[in-house]
């Protein structure tokens, strides 16, 4: 409007001189510093993956509950697992020490690793019977056969079963958490049921120091 | 001689995609960042399968650092100020109504209770540099890690049945009921790497003495191998 109503007024050619009218330049500088500025505090201060947590039950110190048939029950298929700094060690079944009345030969500590050669092998060897069972139920469960909650109650039962390997896991002063969480991590990879996390003897203690020094 | 061309004033580059992209980031992280939390200390955690969320609305968390030293946290700003004023009470540690809010305020406390309001005043990065070889006491015969668990669990159940009652009532019929479980005080374990063992067993035992049986380990998600 402005424009037309000069154009009518002035006449003359080649009059006033304006400047060109091209794109507005801003000068972005100023809010370009501002966006990095709030991107580098962004960056810095947030975190994104979220920890997870492994939870692990522990049995009740309760001294009122019997411990007696529980103990009968863990020697039949039973692994103890006793864990020192970075090193881990194994036997089966019941603990013998060297000369008991019994009449068994003594108990000898067996050296593995946290690796998957080392630990998860024997698990997944000894641990058999509910793998063969999680195998089948978790074909029977991507066929849609049965249903979650099912699958889910059906590998409780399973974990429970006398066949189930049921594993204790000891500690001696020099273990890190470390070693200890990864022996727990491994015994979930290995659908272990039964974990019990518990004092180390004394006689194993010995055991342990014997075979360390060798 | 050939001429050369003088670049007249400054060359001017156009910005608008560089301003486009660093807002863009801007606004991604702003909404999908969670802030970190100014802990005393920090502690690398071991890895494992473990897939389970950190309980955020009801949590007990025991931090045990590389040397040892217990910290103590829990979530929840009446629960914290409760618990506060029950084990100042029982320690007869005089605190100010600043270390309250102070206590408040911050997460993670890692000192005796005499010297709480010293390491209530000081700043984060104070506190960072605090000299305590313990943190909270927790040996057997000097137990005060047990009695802000003690604490903390019982307010802790109180409020969250509170906040489920109160969840409950906000929620719509058709929504699907809420679990109370989830209201439950949750006891998390954060224990770095390469501490000794025994140390946080002794925390362990603390739990169990409580008859907290249900402990969770912190640990950084890996993948689950095959098993075969």
């Amino acid at each position: 409007m402005a424009e037309l109503a000069q154009d009518d007024g002035g006449g003359k050619k080649g009059g006033k001189k304006r400047p060109k009218k091209g794109p507005a330049r801003i000068d972005m500088t100023p809010m370009v510093d501002l966006g990095f500025l709030l991107l580098t505090f962004f960056v810095l201060t947030s975190t994104f993956a979220k920890p997870k947590v492994m939870s692990l039950v522990y049995p009740a110190k309760d001294p009122d509950i019997p411990e007696q048939p529980k103990q009968d029950q863990l020697v039949n298929n039973a692994i103890t697992f006793i864990v020192s700094d970075g090193r881990l060690f194994y036997y089966k079944g019941e603990f013998y020490p060297e000369g008991n009345t019994k009449g068994k030969p003594a108990t000898v500590l067996t050296e593995t690793d946290f690796g998957p050669t080392g630990i998860r092998k024997l698990l997944a060897d000894e641990n058999k019977f509910v793998l063969r069972k999680k195998t089948e139920l978790d074909g029977k469960l991507q066929r849609k056969q049965i249903s979650d909650s099912i699958y889910k109650k059906q590998m409780i039962e399973a974990k429970k079963d006398k066949e189930a390997l049921k594993v204790l896991v000891k500690t001696d002063m020099k273990a890190k958490t470390k070693n200890f969480i990864d022996v727990i991590d491994e015994l979930y990879i290995a659908s272990i049921g039964v974990i019990a996390p518990v004092d180390i003897m004394n006689s194993e203690q010995a055991l342990l120091d014997k075979t360390l020094n060798k | 001689m050939a001429e050369i061309n003088k670049p007249k004033g400054s060359p001017s580059i156009d910005m608008t995609p560089m301003v486009d992209l660093a807002f863009l980031l801007v606004t991604f992280f702003m909404l999908a960042a969670t802030f970190r939390t100014d802990e005393p200390v920090e502690v690398s955690i071991p890895s494992s399968i473990g897939d389970k969320e950190i309980p955020e609305k009801t949590l007990v968390l025991v931090t045990v650092d590389k040397g040892g030293r217990v910290f103590f946290s829990c979530t929840g700003e009446e629960v914290r100020k409760k618990v506060l004023t029950q084990m100042a009470a029982k320690y007869k540690v005089p605190l100010s109504e600043d270390n309250v809010k102070e206590f408040v305020r911050i997460t993670s406390i890692g000192c005796s209770m005499s010297q709480l309001p010293q390491y209530l005043s000081l700043d984060g990065e104070g506190r960072k540099k605090f000299p305590t070889e313990t943190g909270i006491p927790s040996d057997s015969l000097h137990n005060e890690l047990k009695d802000w668990i003690n604490f903390a669990n019982r307010e802790m159940l109180d409020y969250g049945k509170k906040m489920f009652e109160e969840e409950s009532a906000k929620q719509g019929k058709n929504a699907a009921p809420l679990k109370p479980d989830d209201y439950k005080p949750k006891f998390v374990l954060k224990a770095a790497m390469d501490a000794e063992y025994v140390r946080v067993k002794n925390v362990i035992e603390t739990f169990r003495d409580l008859n907290l049986n249900n402990l969770n380990f912190v640990t950084s998600q890996e993948a689950a191998p095959v098993v075969k």
